[in-house]
């Protein structure tokens, strides 16, 4: 009733009047969340609350059923125990009470629609807000350039009719802003938007939004056509279904730039998963059936064989249906995988139902891990996972949706896993991916630069002491693990957050120290146990100086403020495949660093004075002159891989 | 004093005054005795010996507070048994008593051109770096028996989870110094994260 009255009025001065504001809602004034949110969330309040009620109420429903079908002469038992549907009907209570669940229903939706009025968020050139709740009001505020990445969610059933929840992800323990939930072609505007302004690329989006005033127009003339809300309505549902067959969020990236899985090839190796699955709850299937066997047979019953049949079935089915649940959860979450890249960082979508789109700009990658389990390696199959912020509680990182938020390419053979490491890599030349893949990942060859545990410490990885050490590169730590389950990780050096090496009494009498490397929490650990004392205490040193040197290099932090040429070609050609900044900070550290560090100042004045002009400014110059003099000496014996 | 530029400390435009972090310490690291122990060059800056009294005085309030409540659960309700688990609590706390005086010595930081390294242990011996433009906030603490003996500890947080330095025992003036110096730093060295 009273919900025919709302989603006219909000959506009338929001699409009509101003034309800028259909077309950009990064425009600093407060907005609404889709008209439907209150559906998805309030709705989920109902059928809980209806499942309640039918749940208590079985008996009485069934009863019911079996009088309306069966014959007279049949009863279904009888029900007349205390209930309170019983005394309603017994006290004439009927019109009462349905003009009470009436008005509950009422309170409710009203409720839902205030909740849904005072929902709002904004998006200025700095930040973005949300402000929410009537009673226990919430206004969260990020900053743009601390944002870790922006996810675009469609869930299954809100995905039919065309709505998306946008998660801005930050830095920390549950600095994430949800805008929940947007039509999805606003979604992806606001997207867009966001890292625009978090890219830093204030003036090339004013210069973007000069030629766009034309095309802006004639959307929102194509816009104004469905005007009713219906009309939008279906026009949504329409899409949402398209898009569940043809996948999402691919349009504007060049299609030869994509890197996709085969299905078979996905079903294939989390069925390789699935077996360890199988096998793990068939072995302990084999010792419960086994010992009820040896107990039956030393008892002489002669009953045994309804017990064993009974716990056949009974352990049985269970573990075969978690198996498949399992499987099945893994496989349906990663079909349709593909990785892009685009002007402003690499987007990674996934699933079946429900599709997650996430966007990792650049320089907000901590760690990244090659690895290879023994069951892959026939196939030549490689999983891919980084570590990065993800922005949850510490208790939705435990969850499985989380997890999938760290595989970068679930499984991929080499030539996948090359191009993958150059998306996620920018700072990493080409020339030095084959020198990764041969020493790093495949294992030591002649010439293998990695600093290895020596042969007395062996004993502490019998299979992989060959394997287990580091090397310090130009553009990272890589750490080398593991011969059954092969593994390469490798540490940004910008975004290294420290080095920790431990030694006991043992390690001290073999002269050898345990090493770790700090990075943001993830799948990815940065142990090493049993290196030389030397090289740990290189390791110490070096690290430290390398990644101040690489941190004062490092520009991602606004990425496209300090790629001048990069960021206007991007509206212009977006799908250039490694487009984003990489011209900008590329491999060589001392030769090309100051020439690209200088010239950023000039750049950063125009853009900076409104927004942060103490820390910007101060960045790049003064420890430039003072970290150069020492590194010439430093960095090439100590990196230099290739 | 004269220091090759590898190891130099900071460079003294950077940081404020820094001699109020030797001031009123430790003189001597202790270490272990074995020649592969972990070493780095350059002067580490220690603790203060007012850390030992004041954890002294906490761990002695500590074992009177676990045995007095022994005692009457002992005479009072005539449990024997209290005593099983009070020995290996007061057993525990006797043994962290005595080698509390050789930890503190063996805990020193270093402020090094990039970073600072903290380390602490002589059997088990840790030490870590975390490069100054990693420090997200740098929080000061302490307690009541703490400002009595005009000491607090230090705390670095970085984007790592598992990184968190703390040193414990500095003076107030140092740990003032030290929490301005590391600001100070990482404000002009601060990325992204």
């Amino acid at each position: 009733m009273s919900e025919q009255q709302f989603p006219a009025a909000p959506s009338a001065p929001a699409s009509a009047p101003k034309v800028d504001a259909s077309t950009t809602l990064a425009d600093g004034e407060w907005h609404r969340m889709h008209p439907l949110t209150p559906l998805f969330k309030g709705g989920l309040v109902l059928i809980i609350v209806a499942g309640i009620v039918i749940a208590n109420m079985r008996d009485r429903i069934i009863g019911w059923f079996v009088d309306l079908f069966a014959p007279e002469e049949v009863h279904y038992g009888d029900y007349s125990g205390g209930d309170p549907v019983e005394w309603v009907l017994d006290n004439n209570l009927v019109l009462l009470v349905l003009l009470g669940v009436l008005g509950l229903v009422v309170v409710l939706v009203a409720i839902f629609w205030f909740l849904w009025r005072f929902h709002q968020f904004r998006i200025t050139g700095d930040h973005v807000e949300v402000r929410k709740g009537i009673v226990f009001r919430s206004h969260r505020r990020a900053p743009l350039d601390r944002v870790q990445g922006v996810n675009l969610t469609r869930p299954f059933p809100a995905r039919i009719i065309g709505l998306a929840k946008l998660e801005v992800v930050g830095a920390g323990n549950d600095a994430n802003v949800d805008l929940e939930y947007l039509a999805t072609s606003r979604a992806e505007s606001v997207r867009s938007d966001i890292l625009r302004l978090a890219s830093g690329a204030r003036a090339a989006r004013q210069a973007a939004l000069a030629p766009q005033q034309p095309a802006g127009g004639a959307d929102a003339a194509n816009a104004g056509a469905p005007a009713t809300t219906r009309a939008q309505l279906r026009g949504s549902v329409n899409e949402g279904v398209t898009s569940l067959i043809t996948g999402v969020d691919l349009a504007d990236v060049a299609p030869e730039s994509v890197v996709k899985i085969p299905t078979g090839r996905l079903i294939g190796s989390q069925l390789i998963s699935g077996l360890l699955w199988l096998l793990f709850f068939g072995a302990i299937f084999a010792i419960a059936f086994g010992s009820t066997i040896i107990g039956v047979l030393s008892d002489g019953d002669t009953g045994g064989g309804l017990v064993l049949l009974g716990i056949g079935l009974g352990m049985g089915i269970p573990m075969v249906i978690a198996v498949v649940g399992i499987t099945w959860a893994q496989i349906s979450k990663s079909l349709r995988y593909s990785i892009a890249p685009t002007p402003d960082g690499v987007r990674i979508t996934y699933g079946l139902l429900t599709t997650v789109t996430e966007t990792l700009p650049p320089g907000r990658i901590f760690a990244v891990e090659v690895s290879q389990s023994l069951l892959w390696r026939p196939f030549g199959w490689w999983t891919i996972k980084i570590n990065r912020m993800s922005g949850k509680s510490a208790a939705a990182q435990q969850s499985g949706s989380a997890q999938q938020f760290n595989i970068v390419l679930p499984v991929g053979k080499r030539a996948d896993v090359e191009r993958v490491l150059g998306l996620v890599l920018p700072d990493v030349p080409t020339t030095s991916i084959p020198f990764l893949w041969e020493q790093g990942i495949v294992g030591p060859t002649e010439g293998d630069p990695f600093r290895k545990m020596p042969r007395r410490a062996g004993w502490r990885r019998p299979l992989s002491w060959k394997r287990h050490g580091y090397t310090v590169a130009d553009f990272g730590l890589l750490l080398r693990r593991g011969v059954v389950w092969r593994k390469l990780a490798i540490f940004p050096l910008a975004r290294l957050q420290g080095v920790s090496l431990s030694q006991g009494p043992i390690d001290r009498a073999q002269r050898v120290s345990g090493a770790q490397v700090h990075t943001a929490p993830g799948p990815i650990t940065g142990y090493l146990s049993g290196l030389e004392r030397e090289d740990a205490l290189a390791l110490l040193g070096d690290v430290s100086r390398a990644a101040a040197e690489a941190a004062s290099r490092d520009t991602s932090h606004r990425w496209s403020e300090h790629a001048p040429v990069a960021a206007p070609a991007s509206p212009a050609a977006p799908p250039a495949p490694p487009a984003y900044g990489a011209p900008a900070y590329t491999d060589l550290p001392a030769p090309s660093g100051p020439p690209v560090s200088l010239p950023a100042p000039p750049v950063t004045p125009p853009p900076a004075p409104p927004v942060t002009p103490p820390p910007a400014p101060p960045v790049a110059p003064p420890p430039a002159p003072p970290v150069a003099p020492p590194a010439p000496p430093s960095p090439p014996p100590a990196t230099n891989g290739e | 004093m004269t220091q090759n530029p590898e190891t130099a400390p900071l460079n003294p435009a950077e940081g404020t005054d820094l001699d109020a972090l030797d001031q009123g310490t430790y003189t001597q690291l202790r270490t272990a005795r074995n020649e592969a122990r972990l070493e780095l060059d350059g002067t580490w800056h220690q603790i203060s010996p007012r850390y030992v009294v004041s954890q002294i005085v906490q761990n002695v309030i500590f074992i009177v507070f676990v045995a007095a409540v022994a005692v009457a659960l002992n005479v009072v309700l005539e449990q024997d048994w209290v005593w099983i688990p009070a020995g290996v609590i007061l057993l525990i706390t006797v043994i962290a008593l005595i080698i509390l005086p050789r930890q503190a010595k063996a805990i020193g930081y270093m402020l090094r051109a990039d970073d600072i390294v903290f380390r602490k242990g002589i059997l088990w011996q840790r030490m870590i770096a975390v490069p100054y433009g990693r420090m997200q906030l740098v929080d000061i603490t302490q307690g009541p028996l703490d400002r009595a003996f005009g000491i607090s500890q230090l705390k670095m947080v970085t984007a790592a989870a598992t990184t968190g330095v703390q040193i414990p025992g500095l003076t107030q003036s140092a740990s003032e110094a030290l929490r301005d110096t590391l600001i100070e730093v990482a404000e002009t060295r601060r990325t992204g994260l």
